[in-house]
């Protein structure tokens, strides 16, 4: 009976219901569309039907981390496992190197300049700075720069972007692209760490980069921080270069296009010779490459007047996508640039850490800059001056030593003297033992009264084995040219230093 | 020393304050040093017999009014060029004094301009009670930060949605009738574009239009003042002209906390001094022959004001960083950084090759939970023990005004034996009793600090940077350190001026002048704070920070917040997207000391106008501002709606400029 009446019951409802969905309007054509669309088919709308729950059971389902398990999780096991943690040192204990390197870094006291003064007392011939022209003893570029001093301060107290732009900087700007002849052009407030700046701000992941073996430190961190493909190529071999070019087309090829760059210096940090330019232009053209030059060590330096590579070996600077030079090294101001199209530069004054997140450059430092720039532009005996002293230089030293040959080429003020083949062969000489070498001839050469530098080696960075360590420049000394010296003086601290070496390496069994 | 009561600027300069005559009766304590060597500084010249202030009241009168009419130091020449010479002469038959005892002579026409522009680089102090120790009392917590009514946050999601819709449909038509302008985003006979169109559509579309807001030429000392290069656009911000105009605006942009920015004083004498002796470059590497003894004395005095056994000195702040973490961590070890640490740690940290993790800003908590995590967990895959952690943090955050919770990292610290490096940027000079930074600001010993990094730019006027730690620690740095090792030395001049402000914050040069000028920054930083809170701005930051950032919240208020501000001759930053999270675009403003209070209050006067005109007062009184207890309302309808939650402070100007003074040394509410 009851179980009639329930069925009876629910049947009523059921009608009901039914009836009352017929009576909504638009429920025929609902009822039409789920019979059409479901072909009559009650399995699959039970599938999905529990499809639908099962999703609203998903959505409704409370979130857990997918991280996974961790292999501690008690915390009291935490608290001992950080009882027990001792770190290493923050810095590691020196080695003797370091110690000697510390002990023997020369403090200059008062000026520098050709003859400058130790903190040990003997006044020495400086053949360690890059002052090439002797810019630092010029009293009309003190006048001016006091000049700037009284009307500016010294420090522009913000980033170019929040008002340390100055009318100086833009002059200094200007100053650069018109020298180079490049559309346009943007000031650093250091030569360092400009190009390492420049090359992640339009290389990114997946670009690829081509590189010179030799190109110094500043670019490598450059190309480590921008994250791209990097390629080497031999030093100066424009044959592997194309090499590498063509293989890296090929392995790119149906991959869609990427930035590509080709990243080489100028002259030379750490060899001290010359970019054969005409040829990597045409290179850099055959292939689609973009060129960025670091000219830190040719700008000022090469050129009829001072203008870099691009002159010297008869190159429009506009065929070269970025040209990056410094302020800092003959010019005696301070910061460095980056020259090229308007796009080029716009672009890195919000795009380059270095110029976006740091101070503008001293007005007075920039002041200097455009200074000196007018002074080589129209005075270019000034750099003649510098070669034929370079001229004398090399004279003592080159062919005339047996134990050290140049690797600079002629016009570079910088000496670069490494150990001949044959030598390190007879003695059997590591890397070290050269360094070690080096070293003492150094300190003969300061007691003689000629100070000059060593190479430095690039540092290897916190916990990177030896092997990985890439490639190091060969240890070498470097002897810095002046115009400050004249040619007989140069000609004696040239003797100097040949004697010191040969006095050194003889010894050395 | 003792405590300097008066400054002496009050007396010779022609300041618009009238303190300045009613502290004649503390003239007795006036320390000696006072006269010659600020009046020589400033290039003042003080009127002869002081004690005679009534004589002086008129003249002084006439220039507040010119003062008032205008701020431009021209304006003080003209007035003070019609002064008459005051002279006093015995009408008596006794014997006549041979001349007339002078007791005010106008200044001559060069004296009053370079007083002038010497106030226009730093202004004179208006009263003694405008100063204020900065120190750390109390319990450290994290600044409540206010938020506005919903309605702002969404309308700042619309306008951001507009820009880019808007962005997208001109781009849509342009790329099709005018391709030459797109053409640098297009692939260009056979290379690839050097911009990626899409991430160049921030810059295109929506950076473009307030292009005018930012990298404003200036010419001249950023100092209290600062002269802008007046220039237009005629397409849309793309290219600028210069009209050959000049403005002279109040500075509220540049990091010159200590008012160290100055073409005159001891600190431009000094490097004038550096660049007849050394020379405009020491032209060469640290580590070849770029140091002089100069550098040396520069280094010792950096870590002697820091607390530190040694330091070093860099010529950039940025590669101060970038260089310093690849020396001090690798593989192996492990980084946590405060996510809103500056770019040049992550570059650093990014060369360094170490596993980098990042914690909360601020969240002390959740840097621990890091720790514990990291440490339990040793490194990924292998779960080696790390061989070091290094924590890296700023001492103050320089868009949200922050300071970092430096007790509670020293006693993490203690607990979990990881490395703690301090970016002391913003922080050196600009914070602590002594200026000494962060753990002066604390009052904790240095030694808890492994590294205390710092840039030379901001509070000393120069520029560069320094670390400071253990000697064992920086002699191995000097021959590790790619800066050290590859380049450019500092120069002289701006070695020198490193060397003279610092003594000058010590005491060593012109004694009394780097207290006031410590605690004149103190005091501006917490009146202009305050005031803006009781005005109904949203700030954030803690109360001592020089760094004060208004949150403005819609986008497009931005560069009419600037404009406006221009208008009423005020430079400020402001920024948004993509340095500060999405909503909270804002305004920021750097305080110095070379502010008065005048200029403040000027300050305070425009930002209630434009907060007015541009709806930006919204805070809700949680963060502070709130009305004193006899000025509450009293009536029982307005006690029930506010239902027990603080009423939204939205003080009349001139109560603010009332109270400030006063309300300023006490607990900030």
């Amino acid at each position: 009976m009851d179980l009639n009446e329930a069925q009876d019951t629910l049947v009523r409802l059921l009608n009901d219901a039914s009836a009352r969905f017929h009576q909504l309007p638009g429920s025929a054509i609902a009822l039409r569309y789920i019979k059409s669309s479901y072909q009559n088919d009650p399995v699959r709308s039970a599938i999905e039907l529990f499809l639908f729950l099962f999703a609203v059971r998903y959505m409704m389902a409370s979130s857990y981390s997918t991280a996974k398990n961790k292999q501690v999780k008690l915390s009291e096991q935490i608290d001992e496992l950080v009882e027990d943690w001792t770190p290493e040192p923050l810095v590691a204990p020196p080695t003797q190197i370091e110690e000697m390197e510390n002990e023997k870094r020369p403090v200059i006291v008062g000026p520098t300049g050709p003859k400058s003064k130790l903190s040990n007392g003997r006044t020495v011939t400086n053949l360690a700075s890059y002052n090439f022209y002797n810019f630092v003893a010029n009293e009309t570029l003190k006048e001016k720069a006091i000049q700037t001093l009284r009307e500016y301060g010294v420090g522009p107290c913000g980033p170019p972007g929040f008002y340390g732009t100055q009318d100086v900087h833009i002059k200094t700007e200007a100053d650069v692209a018109a020298h180079l002849g490049t559309p346009a052009c943007i000031i650093y407030a250091q030569a360092f760490s400009t190009i390492s700046s420049v090359i992640p701000s339009f290389s990114k992941r997946g670009d690829i980069i081509v590189a010179d073996k030799a190109v110094n430190y500043s670019v490598r961190k450059g190309m480590q921080i921008s994250r791209s493909t990097v390629r080497w190529y031999e030093h100066n071999d424009m044959e592997d270069l194309e090499k590498v070019l063509k293989k890296v087309l090929k392995e790119n090829q149906g991959r869609g296009l990427t930035r590509r760059f080709i990243i080489t210096e100028g002259l030379f940090e750490n060899v001290g010779d010359v970019v054969n330019l005409p040829k990597l232009i045409e290179l850099k053209l055959k292939y689609k490459f973009r060129l960025i030059l670091d000219e830190t060590w040719s700008y000022g330096v090469l050129g009829r007047t001072g203008r870099g590579v691009t002159e010297a070996q008869n190159v429009d600077a506009r065929e070269v996508d970025m040209i990056i030079g410094s302020l800092s090294g003959p010019l005696c101001a301070a910061g460095g640039f980056c020259a090229g199209t308007e796009e080029v530069v716009e672009h890195q004054r919000i795009g380059s850490a270095s110029y976006t997140y740091s101070a503008a450059l001293p007005a007075l430092l920039s002041t200097t800059a455009s200074e000196t720039i007018a002074m080589l532009q129209d005075q270019p005996e000034i750099l003649s001056g510098l070669r034929e002293n370079i001229k004398a230089m090399r004279g003592q030293l080159d062919p005339r030593s047996d134990w050290v040959k140049c690797t600079s080429v002629p016009d570079n003020p910088i000496l670069i003297l490494v150990l001949k083949p044959e030598v390190v062969k007879s003695k059997n000489l590591s890397a070290q033992d050269q360094g070690q070498l080096f070293q003492d001839v150094v300190d003969e050469c300061i007691s003689n009264g000629v100070l000059i530098t060593r190479l430095k080696s690039m540092p290897p960075g916190v916990g990177v084995a030896p092997r990985d360590q890439g490639w190091q420049p060969v240890p070498a000394l470097k002897v810095c040219v002046t115009s400050g010296l004249t040619r007989k003086e140069t000609e004696k601290a040239g003797t100097v230093i040949r004697h010191a070496i040969t006095k050194i390496v003889s010894r050395r069994k | 020393m003792p405590t300097r009561t008066i400054s002496p600027f009050a007396s010779t300069s022609p300041s618009p304050s009238l303190d300045a005559i009613n502290e004649k009766k503390d003239q007795s304590r006036r320390p000696s040093f006072s006269k010659n060597k600020f009046t020589s500084l400033f290039g003042g010249s003080s009127p002869k017999a002081r004690s005679e202030a009534a004589a002086l009241r008129e003249a002084l009168i006439a220039q507040q009014q010119a003062l008032l009419d205008s701020p431009s130091p021209q304006q003080i020449n003209s007035a003070t060029l019609s002064l008459p010479t005051i002279n006093l002469t015995t009408a008596t038959g006794e014997k006549m004094p041979s001349e007339a005892k002078t007791i005010f002579q106008p200044p001559s026409p060069e004296e009053a301009k370079r007083t002038a522009r010497a106030h226009a680089q730093f202004g004179p102090l208006g009263s003694s009670s405008h100063r204020y120790t900065s120190q750390f009392d109390g319990e450290f917590g994290d600044p409540i930060e206010d938020e506005p009514p919903y309605y702002f946050l969404i309308t700042t999601y619309i306008s951001y949605l507009i820009l880019i819709v808007f962005g997208h449909v001109r781009d849509f038509f342009g790329k099709r009738f005018r391709r030459r302008h797109y053409s640098h985003l297009k692939e260009r006979d056979g290379y690839a574009p050097l911009n990626n169109d899409f991430d160049n559509f921030y810059t295109r579309r929506l950076k473009m239009r307030i292009n005018d807001c930012f990298s404003r030429p200036t010419t001249g000392v950023p100092g209290r003042f600062i002269t802008l290069l007046d220039r237009k656009s005629n397409d849309g911000n793309k290219t600028f002209t210069f009209t050959g105009t000049q403005t002279e605006t109040l500075n509220m942009s540049s990091y010159n906390y200590l008012g160290f920015a100055q073409s005159d004083g001891p600190c431009a004498d000094a490097a004038e001094v550096a660049i007849k002796k050394y020379g405009l470059s020491l032209a060469s590497p640290r580590s070849d022959a770029g140091t002089s003894d100069l550098t040396v004395e520069v280094e010792n005095l950096v870590a002697d004001f820091v607390g530190k056994p040694a330091a070093m000195v860099f010529s950039m702040g940025f590669v101060t960083n970038a260089t310093a973490f690849p020396t001090l961590v690798g593989k192996g070890c492990l980084m946590i950084s405060d996510e809103l640490n500056h770019s040049s740690i992550r570059f650093g940290a990014r060369l360094s090759g170490s596993m980098i993790a990042m914690f909360k800003h601020n969240d002390m908590r959740d840097l621990e939970k890091r720790l514990r995590d990291a440490i339990s967990q040793g490194q990924p895959r292998t779960h080696r023990p790390w061989k070091k952690i290094l924590v890296a943090v700023e001492g103050l955050y320089s868009m949200e005004g922050t300071m970092c919770n430096l007790p509670a990292l020293v006693e993490l610290k203690k607990k979990y034996k990881f490395n703690l490096f301090v970016d002391e940027a913003h922080s050196v000079g600009a914070l602590g009793p002594r200026g000494r930074g962060v753990c002066d600001y604390f009052n904790i010993d240095p030694k808890e600090v492994d590294i205390l990094m710092g840039t030379l730019t901001k509070s000393f006027g120069a520029n560069g940077g320094y670390l400071a730690a253990d000697k064992s620690i920086i002699d191995k740095l000097r021959t590790q350190n790619a800066a050290m090792l590859f380049a450019e030395s500092p120069a002289p001049p701006v070695l020198m001026q490193i060397a003279s402000s610092l003594r000058v914050i010590t005491g060593d040069l012109c004694p009394g002048q780097g207290e006031e000028r410590l605690q004149r920054l103190a005091f501006n930083s917490r009146y202009l704070r305050l005031g803006l809170k009781r005005l109904g701005f949203i700030v954030y930051g803690h109360d001592d920070s020089p760094i004060v950032p208004v949150i403005i919240y819609n986008t497009a208020k931005l560069p009419a917040f600037s404009h406006e501000m221009l208008k009423r001759k005020i430079s400020v930053v402001v920024v948004g997207y993509p340095a500060t999270p999405l909503v909270s675009s804002r305004a920021r403003f750097c305080l110095s000391a070379a502010h008065t209070k005048d200029d403040l209050d000027r300050m305070l006067e425009a930002c209630d106008e434009i907060g007015d005109v541009l709806q930006l007062k919204f805070s809700s009184g949680v963060a502070g501002g709130a009305l004193p207890e006899e000025l509450q309302p009293t009536d029982k309808e307005s006690l029930r709606q506010q239902n027990g939650k603080p009423a939204p402070p939205r003080w009349q100007l001139e109560h603010v400029l009332k109270r400030g003074v006063d309300d300023v040394k006490v607990l900030l509410r």
